[in-house]
């Protein structure tokens, strides 16, 4: 027994020894994938030829479209606004480099729906004239000035969420911690270790930028320990006097760290939570990319028009390449040597939480981070999905501490009421319980599956709680109006009577004849109009309670009313076949 | 189209009941040590039937039959329910209970991933109720038997219930210790004077702790393979122990003491293997620590108060009845959240 018990307590020692970082604070489950990253850090940062044409997404962050600012045969200059933020949360887009404008229609995007969406197309004429840049002398200007100069930059959350940057600088709130995240933790995803490597002063400029924008006294850079080069170079460059606020924190390998709350959760051992933002409790979440192009735009002026992208997986020769926003996914391919002969399709993020891109000629945009070429033998196919046997591998591994063997359970039999008070909207689809599945059941698609049914069926009813209310006031609206009219009448009855008396009583006998015929008669008239008026009313209301509204094609020419017939035809025509089409139910 | 996450890491279901069956061996191999190869048949006999069945079923279901047939989950069924029965039970007690362990309480409710209650146990407890005289007589050890058996006499007790000429039935069967122990208390006899009996001579504890001990084995292998978690045998063992020390110390004449209860019955098998059925237990870590003490108390109570001798079965069909309400209720905290 005793020797049973050791057993137990050397188990449990073995979970905790992430601990063992000092000042760390675990937070439940994650998984240790096979890391694949050292493929792509053995060359430095590429560069890429100016490809022939580059498609630019009007969508390419979170928020609104941008309103598009050029026309067709337009000539732009390398770093000219294209498209200007739209509304509050938007993002500009701005020109690559310098060339024309060939197009402005819809083209396929990279997203997981692969459908088209609205895209500018410029044509280089390779002579890369910048426009005009302007530097910011940021220490002596007013913060809410830099915050909505920054709105006119097109940065946007470069880690993948493409939330835009402005938004979260705003200073109204009382942050006091910034955290940059460059904890870099899915599998093949490189961009952001080369780019601590490579460009590490200008990345702490930045975080100074930031720093004094969001009143920030501390700073916390989050570093997974598997990225020994990118923490020696980080140290280093932030091991100045002036740098003193800024700290190196180095957490252990665990996916998924890097996601911001539970990157916070580790640093700080603080719980954001679940209906709140880290602004909050007074901590903002950068990713290292995106500070250092707020470094480059303030301090050249330049806004964002390229990014690093990892490109990896069944290539020839996976590498980091700074890529133009707009390049097609070919040319990137191409300069990685290729993609080997068994390629089967490109997945854009990494390979816990990415998606495969409709074809190779989609464009690299804001959100891009890595680029996986698959095969076969990279990404097996996964293997049929077996039941559930509820061995609760997924709670163990889910770091949000959700149960998603319940979360399966509710989602696939639509009961997602309860599924939602299981917390449902807490997942962050890490990926995690699929991981560890052993029936290999597509947790994660279950859980987009039941959110996305519960988000629509919450705008439908949204819209009809709106219908209703609107009827609601629509049928008040009419009641007063009925009693206003009834009041109003009675009044007027009541003041014809009033000068009826009055005339009899002032005007004496001379007019009494005429008074006495005409007067009333009009009253009467009145009368007899509104109490039509409110008749039809009546009648509308006891048409609209028993559901028959009156058709504004009752009273049409006979022309019309044939068109009308046949229009009817055809609908029920089209219906007949939609049934026939749709499997019985 | 998103099909992420693109890679996997767990072992698959095969592969987990194939860990199962393999930490039951050194089980299996002290159960034949100690009552003899008898139990090989019965093995070899319920595997087939279960087989069989599951087959049948499935193609009654319309089911594919290679993913399901090579889960392995029928077998570890099998097995299970094999190792509770006597050694030297009838080839046919087998077969009606791997037919409602497999069949009733497995395929008809869904098959596997959709079984309310354990199905070797739903098994073994349909036996025991239907057929409490066979269930109930087990055979001595042969280091305690007259005239013990060799491997073909018991092979052919098994399938024809017939004896070598020179051998009496009462010759080779015995009450089991918590039986024996029952039955003589009922007689008023102590605690202290019941355990002279040869019943529980050096020898015979010796047998019992070489079993208990090979599961006990097993089931370490499989927490070591993180097969099961740690939560339900240690709090099963650890209940169990305290209810019965709290008895034996309120009255050390009339109750046995913990080891007794650990060391005899299933309890060990019901520790490691039983109870940590996934699913038709609990999931969350709270909730397999009520589950697993209420299965402990349950056992206890009814070893000593019921009607049977051993109330593995019936306190874990009577927790599984409770999983539903326990999952619900032992929710644990969610990332962000204040409230469980």
């Amino acid at each position: 027994m005793s020797a049973m018990i050791k057993f137990v307590r050397h188990f449990m020692q073995d979970k905790s020894t992430h601990n063992s970082l000092i000042n760390l604070f675990k937070f439940n489950g994650g998984i240790h994938p096979p890391q694949h990253k050292s493929e792509s850090t053995l060359k430095p940062i590429g560069q890429l030829q100016l490809p022939e044409k580059l498609t630019l997404p009007l969508r390419q962050h979170v928020g609104n479209m941008p309103k598009i600012k050029v026309q067709v045969g337009e000539h732009v200059l390398k770093g000219q606004m294209l498209a200007e933020a739209e509304g509050t949360i938007s993002a500009a887009i701005h020109a690559p480099t310098s060339g024309f404008i060939s197009a402005i229609d819809e083209q396929v995007i990279p997203h997981p729906s692969g459908l088209p969406d609205l895209c500018i197309t410029l044509t280089p004429d390779g002579k890369e004239t910048w426009a005009k840049l302007q530097s910011t002398d940021w220490r002596n200007t007013d913060k809410n000035q830099l915050v909505t100069h920054l709105r006119t930059s097109g940065i946007v959350g470069l880690g993948g969420a493409t939330f835009p940057t402005h938004i979260k600088l705003r200073t109204n709130a009382n942050v006091h911690t910034l955290i940059i995240n460059a904890a870099e933790c899915e599998p093949y995803i490189t961009c952001d270790d080369m780019l601590m490597r490579e460009r590490a002063d200008e990345i702490i400029k930045g975080i100074h930028i930031m720093q004094y924008i969001l009143g920030a006294k501390k700073c916390i850079i989050g570093i997974e320990d598997n990225k020994a080069e990118a923490i020696k170079a980080m140290t280093n460059a932030c091991s100045g006097a002036e740098q003193s606020a800024i700290e190196v924190r180095v957490v252990p390998t665990l996916y998924p760290s890097g996601d911001a709350r539970r990157l916070i959760h580790l640093l700080l051992g603080k719980e954001i939570p679940h209906d709140k933002r880290s602004t909050d409790d007074g901590i903002q979440v950068f990713n290292v990319a995106t500070v250092l192009a707020t470094y480059r735009f303030f301090a050249f002026g330049e806004p964002s028009i390229s990014r690093i992208v990892t490109m990896t997986g069944n290539v020839a020769s996976p590498q980091n390449f700074e890529v133009l926003f707009g390049t097609p996914l070919q040319s990137l391919v191409e300069a990685a040597g290729g993609a080997k002969l068994n390629t089967q399709h490109f997945v854009m993020g990494g390979p816990m939480m990415g998606f495969n891109l409709p074809n190779a000629q989609v464009p690299i945009t804001k959100a891009a981070n890595c680029i996986i070429a698959t095969s076969p033998d990279l990404f097996a196919e996964p293997p049929q999905a077996m039941p559930c046997i509820r061995c609760a591998r997924c709670a163990d591994a889910c770091p949000v501490n959700l149960q998603p063997q319940e979360l399966y359970w509710f989602s696939k039999s639509n009961n997602f009421e309860t599924a939602r008070n299981y917390h449902l909207f807490d997942c962050i689809e890490c990926g995690c319980c699929t991981y560890v599945c052993p029936s290999n059941i597509p947790l994660v698609q279950y859980y987009r599956y039941a959110k996305s049914e519960i988000i629509a069926a919450d705008k439908s009813a949204n819209a009809a709680d709106l219908a209703r209310e609107r009827n609601e006031f629509r049928l008040a609206r009419i009641e007063r109006e009925k009693i206003e009219r009834a009041q109003k009448h009675a009044e007027r009855a009541r003041q014809a009577k009033e000068s009826k008396t009055a005339v009899s009583n002032d005007e004496a006998e001379q007019t009494i004849a005429s008074s006495t015929f005409k007067e009333p008669t009009a009253i009467d008239n009145k009368a007899a109009i509104n109490a039509a008026i409110a008749r039809s009313e009546i009648k509308k209301l006891a048409a609209a309670a028993a559901g028959v509204m009156p058709r504004n094609i009752d009273n049409v020419s006979p022309s019309v009313q044939a068109e009308i017939t046949a229009i009817n035809e055809l609908r029920k025509e089209t219906i007949k076949s939609v049934d026939l089409k749709s499997p019985t139910k | 189209m998103n099909r992420s996450p693109y890679i996997t890491d767990a072992p698959s279901v095969t592969c987990i009941m194939f860990k199962v069956l393999l930490a039951l061996l050194p089980g299996i191999v002290a159960y034949a040590w100690v009552y003899g190869g008898g139990i090989l048949a019965t093995l070899t006999l319920a595997t087939i039937t279960a087989i069989a069945a599951e087959a049948a079923l499935l193609k009654i279901r319309h089911r594919s039959l290679k993913p399901y047939l090579f889960d392995m989950s029928a077998v570890v069924t099998a097995w299970l329910l094999a190792l509770s029965l006597p050694p030297l039970a009838p080839w046919w007690i087998v077969v009606v209970g791997i037919f409602f362990a497999v069949v009733i309480a497995k395929q008809l409710y869904g098959g596997i991933g959709y079984n309310p209650f354990n199905p070797a146990m739903v098994g073994y407890a349909v036996l025991l109720i239907s057929f409490p005289l066979i269930m109930t007589k087990w055979p001595a050890p042969l280091s305690l038997a007259q005239v013990p058996l060799n491997f073909m006499d018991q092979l052919h007790y098994i399938f024809s219930q017939t004896l070598p000429d020179n051998v009496k039935v009462d010759a080779i069967t015995s009450a089991t210790p918590l039986d024996y122990l029952k039955t003589q208390l009922m007689l008023k006899k102590e605690v202290s004077e019941i355990m002279q009996a040869p019943l529980f001579s050096e020898l015979r504890v010796t047998d019992s702790e070489l079993i208990t001990g090979s599961y006990l084995l097993g089931g370490l292998y499989l927490l070591q393979q993180r097969i099961i978690s740690w939560h339900l045998p240690t709090t099963f063992l650890a209940t169990l122990s305290m209810i019965s020390l709290v008895f034996y110390i309120g009255n050390p004449t009339h109750f046995a003491n913990p080891m007794f209860h650990l060391m005899n019955g299933a309890s060990m098998l019901c520790a490691f293997f039983i109870i940590t059925d996934p699913v038709s237990g609990p999931t969350t870590p709270r909730g397999k620590l009520y589950f697993a003490a209420g299965a402990g108390i349950l056992t206890y109570l009814i070893r000593v108060y019921g009607g049977y001798p051993d109330g593995i079965a019936f306190a874990v069909l009577i927790m599984n009845m409770c999983v539903p309400l326990i999952d619900a209720m032992t929710q644990p905290r969610v990332f962000g959240h204040q409230n469980r």
